[in-house]
């Protein structure tokens, strides 16, 4: 199912918290939503979800508005909340199975999908323990139980993954990417390499505003947009090396990062890749070239680029 | 329909598992029982057999006992955020409050059930009339469901289980108490309106053993009001 987020808005009071936005998550995508803290990430998702009403705008889900057919969407949503609430006096077992009748799964198969989400999320050792009794990580994981319990064709995750150990989180992350092929996935993540590893798309949102829209790789280009190279060429005289790699015609902007290792950035003029180039001066020159490296922009610092103003 | 009796169904199990429940239905029956046999027009000074000092002792007590129960109902969930959990499930807004309305009712109904042995002793000392035990019950029951309306709406805007507790409380005793108290001392259009705002001036006449269509039609709108209040206070959110 394809969600439509068109001109979506939320004011309180003269505060914007999601000021018109729009865009597309389709079937088999998973889509990360990245941002600040109050970006506007989780009122967005409540948005999606209709738990909270949106001041303009529109979402429609398979060409239906949420806010019209509410009550028939909602069987189709998995939806993780943020903090990720639950009835705390509740065994997990019988919490599953109230989630599982809510949402409408037939009474004879509710048994196998509890069976399903203990095994998927790892729970079968505390399925009989009261939400209440465990660690933050086993609660993690009876949020994204409950949310996949009914088998959703959509999947809103509001930091699916904190307060999980780093084996919970690359299995969670393993499940996701599964679910993602099939299912419509929202998720939204302060962990920058967990979008990378499990997203097929990046939303970064700052003020409540889309400040970047697409994969980790052409949010790379878009960021950067010429090629930086780090070499070493051993056996040449450092002046020398450094004049002759600015004749070069593609090279922008040469900087020697280091004299005694002969270390250089080469940042080249804009969409020409100046490796060839670098390659064959050295073997023209008699030089070695010991390392060659291209240097992409970290994601961390495209985020911070974008989000810090 | 399901979402409604699966809401009531998880409320009951949370309430049942917990000592709360029993330490009220304890009180309650400890306090309706005193109330009947021992202590003030009770069964013996009467000398009749009859329950309606029973009645009347029950109707007062669900003033507590009521938002006792149903103060957590709402609130709890609002303060846990569980609230937002239920909400986007498949379930409206009104089956949430029409779960947590028929958890609330089996309850009460669970008491006065346990409170049938004075009903079989007192029939065993004399002859009592049993129609008017019957719709005692059932005025019981009517009143039960009105004050868990009010109950339902005081717990939805609050996430404080105290605040709710009170609110129901004095709402109820303004219902039960003061209305009737009022319209005591005014006469005229004022006066008839107080009089049939109070529902201890409709529970009384079903007491008596006559049910008129005008009490229940009172006591089922009050409960309605009470429920369409909670749906609309929980669908006004963010």
């Amino acid at each position: 199912m394809d969600i439509v987020i068109k001109n979506l808005t939320k004011t309180y009071g003269v505060q914007k918290a999601v000021d018109n936005i729009s865009f597309e998550v389709k079937t088999g995508e998973i889509l990360g939503f990245l941002g600040p803290n109050g970006a506007g990430k989780t009122t967005t998702m409540k948005m999606i979800t209709n738990y909270i009403k949106m001041s303009d705008g529109d979402v429609t889900i398979d060409g239906k508005s949420v806010q019209e057919n509410a009550d028939e969407l909602k069987k189709y949503i998995g939806y993780l909340p943020e903090h990720n609430p639950l009835y705390l006096d509740m065994p997990v077992i019988d919490y599953l199975d109230f989630c599982a009748a809510l949402q409408g799964v037939h009474k004879s198969n509710i048994p196998n999908r509890i069976k399903e989400m203990v095994r998927l999320c790892g729970l079968n050792a505390e399925k009989h323990k009261k939400i209440g009794e465990l660690s933050k990580g086993y609660r993690q994981r009876v949020g994204i139980a409950q949310a996949m319990i009914h088998d959703p064709q959509i999947l809103i995750l509001d930091e699916p993954t904190t307060g999980l150990d780093p084996n919970q989180i690359v299995e969670i992350r393993e499940l996701i990417k599964k679910l993602g092929r099939e299912k419509t996935v929202i998720l939204s993540t302060h962990i920058l390499p967990e979008v990378e590893a499990t997203c097929d798309r990046i939303l970064i949102i700052n003020n409540g505003v889309i400040v970047a829209d697409g994969t980790s790789q052409t949010l790379r280009k878009q960021a950067q947009g010429s090629e930086v190279l780090r070499v070493r060429i051993e056996d040449g005289e450092t002046n020398d090396i450094f004049e002759q790699l600015q004749q070069l015609y593609c090279t922008e902007v040469v900087d020697i990062l280091d004299r005694e290792k002969n270390l250089f950035e080469i940042q080249s003029v804009k969409e020409i890749s100046s490796t060839r180039s670098v390659f064959k001066l050295c073997v023209d020159k008699g030089w070695s070239l010991t390392e060659m490296t291209p240097m992409e922009t970290k994601l961390e610092d495209i985020f911070r680029d974008l989000t810090l103003n | 329909m399901n979402a409604i009796w699966t809401i009531a169904k998880k409320e009951l199990n949370t309430f049942f598992d917990s000592l709360i429940a029993y330490l009220l239905l304890l009180i309650f029956l400890v306090l309706a029982g005193i109330f009947t046999w021992l202590y003030g027009s009770d069964v013996f000074l009467s000398g009749q057999a009859s329950l309606r000092g029973f009645f009347v002792m029950a109707s007062y007590l669900f003033l507590f006992f009521i938002p006792a129960i149903t103060m957590r109902m709402l609130a709890e969930e609002r303060n846990t955020g569980t609230i937002e959990l239920l909400l986007t499930k498949a379930v409206t807004d009104r089956q949430v409050v029409l779960g947590k309305f028929l958890a609330c009712l089996i309850l009460v109904i669970v008491a006065l059930l346990f409170t049938l042995p004075y009903y079989v002793t007192v029939a065993r000392l004399g002859n009592i009339d049993h129609g008017a035990t019957i719709c005692g019950y059932l005025g019981l029951i009517l009143i039960s469901a009105a004050y868990i309306g009010i109950g339902l709406a005081a717990s939805s805007i609050t996430n404080n289980q105290i605040v709710s507790f009170l609110i129901a409380f004095v709402v109820c005793v303004f219902f039960h108490v003061l209305f009737g108290f009022f319209a005591n001392f005014t006469s005229g259009l004022v006066g008839d309106v107080l009089q049939m705002l109070s529902t201890d001036h409709h529970f009384q006449s079903i007491a008596r053993g006559v049910i008129d269509t005008k009490d229940v039609i009172f006591f089922l709108s009050i409960s309605g009001l009470g429920i369409l209040l909670a749906e609309l206070s929980i669908s006004t959110r963010g």
